[in-house]
């Protein structure tokens, strides 16, 4: 683990248990998180992207779902650098370690903020729980002059007034300013921010995409985006891995993604969306299928059926390691290596 | 996509206000100006796209002139066959037979289907409400319909829940197409869908379109998605049209303030993109207490005192470009940024 590393996660299996069968939902992800970067990670529906956050934090629902294999290293704020990191993967949900973590050293922003507010509470009272709860020296009477600090610094006007409303009671915009508010409001070294402007219009997304960046850079914590939107993802993002089916089938330094994408799917997917500055084209090149069901996902690579490049008697036989293609690219796709070494891996018993 | 010269639709001054109610007595206490004087036409065979942010009304326009809404005031002018129709001047059987030739293609295509309902009873259901076709001829003629948008006639019998969001899309669209209707509403058809998906669903509304002679208003809020499909595009902010032109010509030489910032506003799929983003500050205006004079004002950052009292109206500043702003031809603003102009 390098010394800047906050949060490795090595080889992580997340299996959801159902009458139908296992859902592999996370199958074998590794990345790492450094301090104050961010880590842009996009994927389409049912890619494990968020399934791979819910796993950083516990928040899986067991049954069904379990952390099957792989570690969750976290290197915590309170121990020396040479202290060993904690595995979140081995802690127990309802712990009390866990807890101390969420919210105070990792949290999260979610997609909807509506309905990740609770509708009873107001603003001011949900902030000041977290702070109470995770920042034991404040006391009772100065959280709320905290809470209104923090609405404030997300740019929430008259923050004294809004610390005392409903969250129904906000826009949407404002909703999810408040959300980071509550997030932000422990210091946390890690934000994972789970599609934070999907629900969002583009003029509203932009203020919330500029606000999570001075913050970042005010703060230095390191987050964590997940999105299914390769213009924000390009904006907002210093590394990227792109997920599909379970795996990271590409992963490198956002300029490299965007300027020489390599596995067929991340090319597909920048091919198929309508580029704002460029030429209009009469047609879109979309990728061809669906995502498959997840009871049904082909044999070997897992993008075989939709791929361009397939090449029957080699992607149908394995499924193709995360290799390297140059400095810190990697890329799951048999075009960039040999599937007789992933046959005599499996041969190996793995 | 071959635009006629014909005109197939006319809506004037189209205005749908919605009451606010308070109380046991249900007393009006205001009114939702969702729509408040809009005017456009269009073209047969042209796609129209709408934009806007959510809430500023663009929905609501489409869902009054396929009659979901009847408009507080407006007309809504058809012209097929050769005649004139006015949707005002309709009866009620009247109206319900016209209604064939406009259909709406819906956002959610997992609460827009009925889940009791087989695919073959989804599609062939507006066939037999306006009795154009029963038994084998339905049968027929909807699995000729499930073939043209990509599904195969196994896919008859089954139920919405076993289809994918995209294949979902795709019954709505037959159910919508099935009719051979004049014009198509499509609110948001893809903005649900997967990023890989989504270009197919595109593809295929544009495929339709040259095939079955059919004319789109596309309502959506993507700008790069609305500019892939739409010979002309219409800008809309908290009820009224901002800005009409064709769709190479708004994204280059954008005319209205609004339109910029929304242009500027789309997240480039490319790192290297230099960063020039003209933040919007605030949040769309209460379409129920709408500013005096120019509703944009509070947000403009050309602001100056007459937006503050003049209502500008939606003026033609050079042919086929329509721009709703006092200082429209003093302005220099900023489009996209694509090397070379277009041809088209």
């Amino acid at each position: 683990m390098a010394h800047d590393t906050l949060l490795e996660i090595k080889d992580l299996m997340t299996h959801f248990h159902l009458q139908e069968g296992i859902v592999r939902a996370v199958d074998g992800v590794s990345f790492e998180i450094r301090r104050g970067r961010t880590l842009g990670i996009i994927g389409e529906s049912g890619c494990g992207k968020s399934v791979t956050a819910h796993s950083i934090l516990r928040l899986v629902p067991s049954p069904p779902g379990n952390i099957v294999n792989g570690q969750i290293l976290l290197r915590r704020g309170d121990r020396g650098t040479d202290q060993e990191p904690v595995d979140l993967a081995r802690l127990d949900p309802r712990g009390a370690e866990i807890r101390s973590i969420r919210g105070a050293e990792i949290s999260m922003v979610f997609q909807e903020p509506m309905t990740s507010f609770g509708p009873m509470h107001t603003i001011g009272n949900q902030i000041m729980e977290s702070i109470l709860l995770h920042q034991g020296d404040v006391a009772a009477s100065d959280a709320r002059e905290l809470a209104i600090e923090n609405l404030r610094r997300v740019g929430i006007p008259r923050a004294e007034q809004i610390v005392d409303a409903y969250p129904h009671q906000l826009s949407g915009g404002m909703r999810q300013r408040a959300m980071i508010a509550m997030a932000l409001s422990c210091s946390p070294r890690l934000l994972i921010a789970d599609e934070p402007t999907t629900a969002l219009d583009v003029t509203i997304q932009a203020q919330i995409l500029e606000l999570l960046t001075a913050l970042q850079e005010e703060f230095g914590m390191a987050v964590m985006f997940i999105t299914h939107n390769l213009g924000v993802i390009a904006e907002v993002a210093d590394e990227v891995a792109v997920m599909y089916l379970g795996r990271i089938v590409e992963q490198s330094d956002v300029n490299e993604l965007f300027d020489n994408p390599q596995h067929p799917y991340t090319q597909g997917l920048l091919n198929s969306i309508p580029h704002i500055d460029e030429e209009k084209l009469p047609r879109l090149r979309a990728i061809e299928g669906v995502v498959p069901d997840p009871y049904e996902i082909p044999r070997g690579c897992a993008f075989s059926d939709r791929c361009p490049s397939f090449m029957p008697g080699t992607c149908d036989r394995a499924m193709p390691g995360l290799d390297e293609t140059g400095p810190g690219h990697r890329v799951r796709c048999f075009l960039f290596s040999e599937v007789e070494d992933e046959l005599t891996e499996v041969a190996d018993g793995r | 996509m071959a635009v006629e010269n014909e005109l197939l639709l006319e809506v004037n001054d189209l205005k749908m206000y919605f009451p606010i109610q308070k109380g046991l007595m249900k007393r009006t206490t205001g009114y939702v100006k969702a729509v408040d004087g809009v005017s456009l036409s269009i073209k047969r065979g042209e796609t129209l796209g709408l934009v806007g942010e959510s809430g500023c009304g663009k929905t609501t326009t489409g869902r009054c002139i396929v009659r979901v809404y009847r408009p507080t005031g407006g007309e809504i002018i058809f012209h097929v066959d050769g005649e004139e129709v006015n949707l005002n001047r309709l009866e009620r059987q009247e109206l319900k037979a016209f209604r064939r030739n406009m259909q709406m293609i819906f956002q959610d295509p997992f609460s827009s289907l009925n889940p009791r309902m087989t695919v073959l009873e989804l599609v062939g259901e507006p066939l037999l409400a306006h009795g154009i076709a029963r038994g084998q001829e339905l049968e027929d003629r909807v699995a000729e319909m499930v073939n043209a948008v990509g599904l195969r006639v196994e896919h008859l019998p089954r139920y919405p829940h076993s289809f994918s969001g995209g294949q979902r899309q795709r019954i709505g669209i037959a159910r919508a197409l099935v009719q051979r209707p004049k014009l198509v509403v499509c609110d948001e058809p893809v903005s649900a869908l997967d990023v890989s998906v989504q270009s197919q669903v595109v593809n295929l509304l544009q495929d339709l379109q040259s095939e079955l002679d059919l004319t789109y208003l596309f309502v959506a809020h993507d700008m790069s998605v609305v500019r892939q499909v739409s010979n002309r595009i219409a800008v809309m902010y908290v009820g009224k049209l901002v800005e009409v032109a064709e769709s190479e010509e708004l994204l280059r030489n954008p005319k209205h303030p609004y339109s910029e910032t929304l242009l500027s506003a789309v997240p480039r799929p490319n790192p290297h993109h230099a960063m020039q983003r003209l933040s919007l500050e605030g949040e769309p205006a209460d379409p129920a207490n709408a500013p005096p004079g120019c509703v944009f004002h509070p947000r403009c950052r050309y602001m100056e005192d007459i937006c503050q009292t003049e209502v500008p109206a939606l003026t033609e500043l050079s042919p086929g470009h329509h721009v709703a702003c006092h200082f429209a031809d003093q302005l220099q603003l900023q489009g996209i940024d694509s090397a070379s102009p277009s041809s088209s």
